[in-house]
């Protein structure tokens, strides 16, 4: 299956998008944290970048499909170094998310995980040959992306293990779900519901209680929820000359999951408006490239990484608009943080391997 | 079954695409929602966010004397404050906050409580003139306690050891009780007003307005900048009429002693010294009194916080005699009336006594102008039989006794000048016959203040100008100053000239040799007066109290006296409770009136202010050359050489620096 790769045919047009996405990210991390002991985070925002667009070349040249055959291996990977997080992780914060390397350096896989279950989904339902999913199928899909979400949720990191659900979703989604089937996975949330909150952390089930009665504790866990409102909201239409909710620090750690109210007070309504619509540039430019991939396979890649992106994007500007609770899920492309970034470049790296593999012979 | 190259159905892609275009909706709307709909209300959260208002303490207006010399001045001093616009929860934070400013958790609580109905950004005032400790501890907690702050106020520095501390007053912060009244309501928790005295009174004048800092904040309240500033308006500074170095003879004539001396100049109401015993330091006010010195103060038997001069009501005692000769003078009873002193007389069947008794004596034959200097009470007994109350009532009330005299200081009190109708209304009894015979010698129903007394008696001294006391000038108020009242009313009650002068020199000769009061006499200066001894109980009271009673129960002493004699330029009126004897309270106001002489006589006159060789001239009593007429009248005409001859422009006078 030897063809010709050229650079040609690279998306160039998303790639623009993306990149400016990104400058505005930067900006807005140097304009958020500028008076803070954060100070100087967007040029360390800049070399992720810069790592992030040569894994993403150098995930484009290696072919999607030599990937996928071999994903059943980079699955049990995936599960064991969530395994060893569980067993060898290092606790920080009250959740043991992050691995120590031998380089001094932190690895926190289940960023990494997203992206294999991305390909495995993938390749679990290009596999598939009916047009219907089956019961077992269903069953199978739904083991495998739920056994390392389970494993995440342990850690705990509530937010990125519902990162894993719309892959799942959008697996299921496309390879032909049933509409017993998706009543099956609504009752399944439905009542997963009561029992989630029985499972959750105290400072979660806070989280979710301040999103629904934010002024209950205004100083406590609610304080970041009413803050953000504050910052998005005074920004009004044009923009706050003055930021102050940013620049005066009353909202807390803004160049991480409240990048976008800081962009939405200084840039106001117009500006996030802009952005979203950049985004939503993005995902359409992503959707045409998985209806002009080679195979199912690539369809599948490609709209996995759409159904992470979307979700992530719905989660965190729902939250800054205050339609979501607070889950610690980071805005892409824009909010301040390496494994963020690498994850979309590389994600993206898969698709712009699949788009210059789409003239099939 | 669908080939390896099978595509995925391409209406669940778009179907997808869809999904996402609806999400973004839903983002768009929620932003919309936030940042159109309500962006009004949270710019407004992000402003009481960042901004902060911080008052600038307006200082207030000094008090000057008569000669613009400093009686109250302010001085720096730090406020610790509790801001509420950082929205943090406070009550944690009590009990550190407590420890660090000495105060007790409750009363920071309390506090917290009584401002909770007040807008947020008003903060609450905690403590005042803190020390350095407390102020480094503020310092110390900046990041901790980042609503604690300090603001620099000017405080009130008074004189020491409750000099003048009756007429000048104090201040406080308002209370809730006066919040409520009305002339009170446009004022705010935590505003320092005067409490009393010339700081309640003028207190519109003496109070500024405070300004304000809008200060932009980071969330930690540290302050980041400044928005705009809206200066304080300090007070007006504020003149009396007093003469501090009266009243510092006034306050020594009166040292050891309870009571009270006013001085007054007769010709314009001026108020030139004013002092109350027991005194109290008002500096403990300027900072928040303590429950326990202000119980003490306001549980001390002897009334330290009560203003004598304005706010003691007693009988008069002999010093009413003189309103008792002028309106027997003026109805023409008692020019030619002679009675014969054996120590007492029976009126109405009672027998009352005259006080020479006491000293185994009598007055014999007595007329008005032995009456007034030996102050004869069989005399005033039998004219005040003669004259009826209701006379006595009318000369009484048209010089002001039983009614304020309307003087601008807070809670003037009116005394008693009884009557058949004040009898009658108050009583619902018939006035006895009787009761006026007492009364005729200041006993009995009579009360009146000591500001009363001088008003009275110095109008009679001046041929009845009676003036409205006051101790500020209207012309020395801020312009649109409402004073107290309009005009200084000035009243004239006509009294016959040979009456006056018979009154007036028999006022001369009560301090001279035969007179009550002859330790009191002042070489060189015309100084007249009255004495009084009130009693504080009836003699029936006393002698069944026997010894106790009478240890207990000592005679108020009285003096009210002017200078010179006829048409006085100063008019003093001593109380010495408990003083037993009128000389006494003759020799306090001789004090003040020596003082008084002494000082004008030092100021620098026509002579000592012309620069060359002045001629003048000049009338004097001497004796003639044969010695025979002691007050004949000389004249001539001086040339002084002012250059070679300069009289010295002042003499240390004792009691006066």
């Amino acid at each position: 299956m030897s063809r010709y790769i050229s650079f040609r045919d690279f998306d160039w047009m998303l790639f623009a998008f993306v990149l400016l996405i990104c400058g505005l990210g930067v900006l807005e991390i140097r304009s958020a944290t500028m008076h803070t002991k954060f100070a100087g985070a967007h040029i360390k925002q800049l070399y992720w970048i810069g790592a992030g667009v040569g894994c993403m070349f150098l995930m484009s040249v290696v072919s999607y499909q030599k990937l996928l055959d071999g994903v059943h291996w980079m699955y049990i990977a995936a599960v064991a170094s969530l395994m060893s997080v569980m067993i060898f992780g290092q606790r920080y914060l009250g959740a043991k998310r992050w691995v120590k390397m031998p380089g001094g350096g932190h690895l926190q896989p289940s960023e990494w995980v997203k992206l294999i279950l991305i390909l495995a989904v993938a390749k679990y339902f290009a596999d598939l040959h009916q047009k219907e999913l089956s019961w077992t199928d269903f069953i199978k899909a739904g083991a495998m992306v739920g056994v390392p979400m389970l494993m995440v949720l342990v850690q705990p990191d509530l937010g990125t293990a519902l990162t894993y659900i719309p892959i799942a979703l959008m697996g299921l989604f496309l390879g032909g779900l049933r509409m017993k089937q998706a009543l099956a996975v609504a009752l399944l949330a439905g009542m997963a519901m009561p029992l989630a909150w029985h499972v959750l952390k105290p400072y979660q089930r806070e989280r979710l209680t301040s999103f629904m009665q934010p002024q209950a504790d205004s100083q406590g866990s609610g304080y970041q929820v009413i803050q953000s409102l504050i910052a998005v909201g005074s920004g009004g239409i044009w923009g706050s000359n003055n930021g102050s909710q940013t620049h005066l620090s009353f909202l807390p750690v803004p160049q991480t999951d409240f990048i976008f109210a800081a962009f939405a007070e200084e840039h106001g309504f117009v500006g996030a408006l802009g952005v979203l619509l950049l985004y939503f540039i993005v995902l359409m430019r992503l959707t045409q490239n998985a209806q002009t991939a080679p195979d199912r396979a690539g369809t599948f890649v490609v709209m996995g990484v759409v159904a992470v992106l979307s979700f992530h994007i719905l989660v965190n500007v729902g939250m800054v608009v205050g339609f979501m609770p607070v889950t610690g899920i980071p805005l892409p492309l824009m909010s301040y943080g390496g494994s963020s970034v690498l994850f979309m470049f590389l994600a993206l790296g898969i698709v712009m391997n699949v788009r210059m593999r789409r003239f099939v012979n | 079954m669908f080939g390896r190259d099978e595509k995925v159905s391409a209406i669940r892609l778009t179907a997808a695409q869809y999904i996402i275009l609806g999400i973004f909706l839903v983002l768009a709307y929620g932003l919309w929602r936030l940042q159109v709909m309500q962006s009004d209300w949270y710019s407004s959260l992000a402003e009481k966010n960042r901004v902060r208002n911080v008052p600038i303490l307006a200082p207030r207006g000094k008090i000057i004397d008569r000669e613009g010399r400093i009686i109250v001045d302010n001085y720096p001093s730090f406020t610790a404050l509790l801001l509420r616009d950082s929205s943090r929860d406070l009550s944690s934070d009590v009990d550190l906050i407590a420890q660090g400013l000495h105060l007790d958790p409750q009363e920071v609580r309390e506090r917290i409580r009584h401002f909770a109905g007040m807008p947020q950004y008003q903060p609450i005032y905690l403590k005042d003139d803190i020390t350095p400790d407390e102020l480094a501890f503020i310092e110390a907690h900046r990041n901790e306690l980042p609503e604690l702050d300090t603001i620099m106020a000017h405080r009130r520095l008074y004189p020491r050891n409750g000099f003048m501390a009756h007429l000048i007053g104090y201040v406080g912060e308002v209370s809730e009780d006066m919040l409520n009244q009305p002339q009170w309501e446009f004022y705010n928790p935590g505003d320092v007003v005067g409490k009393s005295g010339v700081e309640l009174q003028y207190n519109s004048i003496l109070m500024g307005k405070n300004g304000s800092r809008q200060v932009v904040v980071n969330s930690r309240g540290r302050e980041m900048g400044q928005l705009a500033e809206k200066p304080a308006e300090p007070g007006k500074q504020l003149k009396l009429t007093v003469d501090i170095d009266l009243q510092i003879a006034a306050e020594e004539a009166l040292a050891g002693r309870n009571g009270a001396i006013v001085a007054m100049d007769p010709r314009n109401g001026e108020i030139l010294a004013m002092a109350s015993r027991p005194t109290f330091d008002p500096n403990d006010f300027a900072v928040r009194v303590s429950r326990d010195e202000w119980n003490k103060l306001v549980t001390d038997e002897n009334h330290p916080l009560l203003n004598k001069a304005i706010q003691a009501q007693l009988a008069p005692g002999s010093t009413f005699k003189i309103i008792m000769a002028t309106a027997g003078l003026q109805e023409g009873v008692a020019e030619d009336m002679h009675v014969v002193c054996n120590g007492g007389a029976v009126f109405y069947g009672r027998y009352f006594k005259c006080w020479v008794t006491a000293q185994h004596r009598v007055h014999g034959v007595v007329d008005i102008s032995k009456a007034i200097y030996q102050s004869c009470d069989v005399f005033f007994y039998t004219l005040a039989e003669k004259l009826g109350i209701d006379r006595i009532a009318k000369y009484a009330m048209e010089f002001g006794l039983g009614q304020k005299t309307g003087i601008d200081l807070p809670q003037e009190v009116t005394g008693v000048m009884p009557s058949e109708e004040w009898k009658v209304r108050n009583f619902k009894q018939k006035w006895y016959a009787g009761e006026t015979i007492s009364v005729g010698i200041g006993q009995g129903a009579v009360t009146v203040t000591p500001i009363q007394l001088a008003r009275a008696l110095g109008g009679i001294a001046s041929e009845g100008l009676l003036v409205r006391p006051h101790v500020t000038n209207p012309s020395d108020l801020p312009p649109g100053v409402i004073p107290a009242s309009n005009e200084l009313d000035k009243v004239t009650v006509p009294i016959d000239p040979k009456n006056w002068e018979i009154i007036t020199d028999a006022m001369a000769g009560v301090v001279n040799p035969g007179g009550t009061a002859p330790s009191a006499h002042l070489q060189g200066i015309d100084f007249a007066g009255k004495t009084g001894s009130a009693q504080t109980i009836s003699n029936a009271l006393k002698a069944r109290l026997g010894a106790k009673g009478k240890a207990d129960f000592k005679d108020n002493g009285w003096f009210v006296g002017v200078e010179p004699r006829r048409n006085p330029e100063i008019v003093v009126c001593a109380l010495l409770e408990e003083g037993e004897h009128g000389y006494l309270a003759a020799r306090t106001v001789a004090q003040v009136i020596k003082a008084y002489v002494e000082k004008e006589r030092r100021q620098p006159n026509k002579v000592a202010q012309a620069d060359k060789k002045l001629e003048i001239g000049a009338v004097w009593t001497a004796p003639d050359e044969d010695g025979t007429d002691p007050d004949s009248l000389h004249g001539g005409r001086f040339l002084i050489d002012v250059e070679e001859q300069r009289p010295p422009l002042a003499i240390a006078a004792p009691g006066v620096n």
